[in-house]
């Protein structure tokens, strides 16, 4: 029975390791070496050492926190009465939908809702206070990113608040605790791993959004994305490129880490569990 | 679990009937082989489709037309020689570029049928003296475009011009680390190919303080704004106006009389050529004059085939905007290549001043 295991791993160890293993080795590689291929630290030491770059990460960090904070607020009510409605799974489709649409369509079709001659100015216009300058503005691209990453948000937070059993709500309820309490001390805890699944799924892609930054923040938002895109087809400085990639990945572990499940031994169990059935 | 196979069944049963039909349409636009096939390498959008059915028509090669949006996309694909092209239009610095990389085969100027054709004044430029290497297909210039119903003309005519308060939040620029610094370079009255590190930072400094005039600085999404009076006022290429003037008729373009930059996209036979005979083909092809006008007509840009623009209506010749007169192309300057670690410094001070706020 093992062996005809160890054998079906077979090709999704092979997957990993040409489609995860040898990119993040050949970026390590490549992030140690100069445009003319020579082994160097000096990447690290430019990065390290030049405030352009050490902004655009606070930056890149800034607005990935801001993205979060915003979906975080508005997707765990969404996902708490999403489960509270009747025809859940139309609802659920309908926050799905938008996903199917490519990226790069959604940000244009906000080109088009927020630019001067857009929907959005005709109704200010309409109302006496406008046109306003919507694109390119700091909020427009925290409104857009959070737009396209709500539904990334939403869906974990909802799966683990429709598999929180009902019975430890009403328990708390009978002992005495206000709704308050009832959230603060049984809801909100029991589906923190929905909440940290969401975090990771929004903070790690908006740490690296660059075509945003540039459409609908008019390159006025500058992140470690924009430095990425830059050097690999402009300056074609791979070398940096990868190093600023590393630096990325490292952010990314980083948050990985800080959100990790400390009930992960629990899961593992089911998860045996489910594998010997 | 019936269902679900049944489903995953059918996804590959519709993949394969599609697979099979793109195989079958391929297959009926006649066999490919490398003997009657001309692989053309190209800007998106920078050949009249038409050109290429009267290509084929007269010579009986078949045209591979593939694009790029870059020339270091262009550069890396030719390098990595995954698919052989017979022929790519890449702009000047980059000629200089895969020249000093030895990318390029020179041309045989005796193959060339309607050399003659072209202006004096755009052969022999730095990028490729004596037109070894490289055969023009359009040129242009970087300049202002501006909205006459905010901004007058008399407004609007140097570079220093954007500089003015007046025009607080009110500029788009294109991402480009050398136009954007070019600019700022000329209004200092120094080179747009300078080297010097001083003048570089001096430029920037200077560019530092047109920030609170720039409203954004984006790429090809310049032409829907302007079309639309998102800004009033724009930094871009000749070509890219020409398509901007056309969608909207309150708009109008300026070469500033200082100087700027006059650029090349121009044909050339890479190493990886498999179909040299096409490639000439193609060449005299585009350089007789009723090609080239034609061309010059559908894509917008201006032509450096002298016989060609005197078959252009007047309207087009004759426009200052983008056929402006020799005094001023006398004073543009062609991008040289650099070299990596000055494009570099270029790039890393573009990128200060787009992060300054």
């Amino acid at each position: 029975m093992k062996k005809t295991r160890s054998f079906f791993m077979v090709p999704y160890l092979a997957w990993i390791l040409l489609f995860v293993i040898t990119p993040l080795i050949l970026i390590l590689y490549q992030s140690f070496t100069n445009s003319a291929g020579q082994f160097t630290f000096q990447n690290y030491v430019t990065y390290g050492t030049s405030w352009v770059y050490l902004k655009m990460s606070l930056n890149s960090f800034w607005y990935a926190l801001l993205i979060t904070v915003v979906t975080l607020l508005i997707s765990y009510p969404t996902a708490y009465f999403l489960s509270k409605t009747k025809r859940q799974q139309l609802w659920l489709l309908l926050i799905i939908l938008p996903t199917w649409i490519n990226l790069l369509l959604k940000t244009y079709a906000f080109i088009g809702l927020l630019s001067q001659t857009g929907s959005v100015n005709q109704f200010l216009t309409f109302i006496g206070i406008g046109p306003q300058q919507l694109l390119f503005s700091n909020s427009s691209f925290l409104l857009v990113a959070s737009y396209i990453e709500i539904p990334f948000m939403i869906l974990p937070i909802y799966n683990a608040i429709v598999q929180l059993d009902p019975a430890l709500v009403n328990a708390s309820r009978d002992l005495g605790a206000t709704n308050f309490q009832t959230f603060s001390k049984v809801i909100f805890p029991l589906t923190l791993s929905g909440v940290k699944a969401g975090i990771q799924a929004v903070f790690i892609p908006s740490l690296s959004l660059f075509m945003i930054t540039r459409l609908i923040g008019g390159n006025r938002v500058i992140t470690l994305g924009t430095a990425i895109e830059e050097h690999f087809m402009t300056t074609m400085n791979w070398g940096m490129g990868s190093t600023i990639g590393v630096i990325l990945i490292v952010m990314m572990f980083i948050i990985m880490l800080l959100t990790n499940d400390r009930k992960k031994k629990h899961r593992e169990v089911i998860v045996d569990e489910k594998e010997t059935l | 679990m019936k269902k679900l196979l049944s489903m995953l069944l059918g996804i590959l049963g519709l993949c394969g009937i599609l697979f099979f039909a793109s195989h079958q349409l391929s297959e009926s636009q006649g066999s490919v082989t490398t003997k009657n096939t001309l692989n053309l390498f190209n800007w998106g959008d920078y050949l009249d489709p038409a050109l290429i059915k009267k290509f084929e028509r007269e010579t009986g090669y078949h045209v591979q037309y593939e694009t790029f949006d870059s020339n270091e996309a262009m550069y890396t694909k030719i390098k990595q020689g995954g698919t052989s092209y017979d022929l790519a239009v890449p702009s000047d610095y980059m000629i200089e570029k895969m020249r000093k990389a030895n990318l390029l085969l020179p041309i045989d100027k005796n193959k060339l049928t309607h050399f003659n054709n072209l202006d004096p004044m755009f052969l022999h430029k730095s990028f490729d003296k004596n037109n070894r290497y490289s055969i023009p297909y359009f040129w242009g210039t970087l300049g202002i475009i501006y909205n006459d119903q905010k901004v007058k003309a008399s407004e609007m005519q140097h570079w220093d011009d954007l500089w003015n308060p007046k025009w607080k939040d009110s500029i788009m620029l294109v991402d480009s680390a050398r136009d954007i610094m070019g600019l700022a370079l000329i209004s200092q009255g120094h080179s747009v190919n300078t080297t010097n590190t001083s003048e570089m930072v001096a430029a920037q400094s200077k560019l530092n303080k047109l920030s609170g005039n720039v409203k954004a600085v984006v790429a090809d999404e310049i032409k829907l704004y302007m079309i639309q009076n998102e800004a009033p006022i724009a930094v871009t290429w000749s070509g890219e106006a020409s398509e901007m003037l056309a969608g909207n008729s309150h708009l109008h373009y300026v070469v500033p009389s200082e100087g700027g930059n006059l650029w090349f996209d121009n044909m050339v036979i890479p190493k990886t050529a498999k179909n040299k005979k096409a490639a000439y083909a193609f060449i005299n092809f585009m350089l007789r004059p009723e090609n080239a006008a034609q061309n010059a007509e559908y894509v917008g840009y201006a032509t450096p085939n002298k016989a060609a623009k005197k078959l252009l209506p007047a309207s087009v010749r004759n426009d200052k905007q983008f056929y402006p007169p020799e005094s001023t192309i006398k004073k543009l300057e062609v991008y040289a290549d650099l070299g990596a670690k000055k494009v570099e410094e270029y790039n890393d001070l573009f990128l200060k001043f787009k992060m300054y706020r």
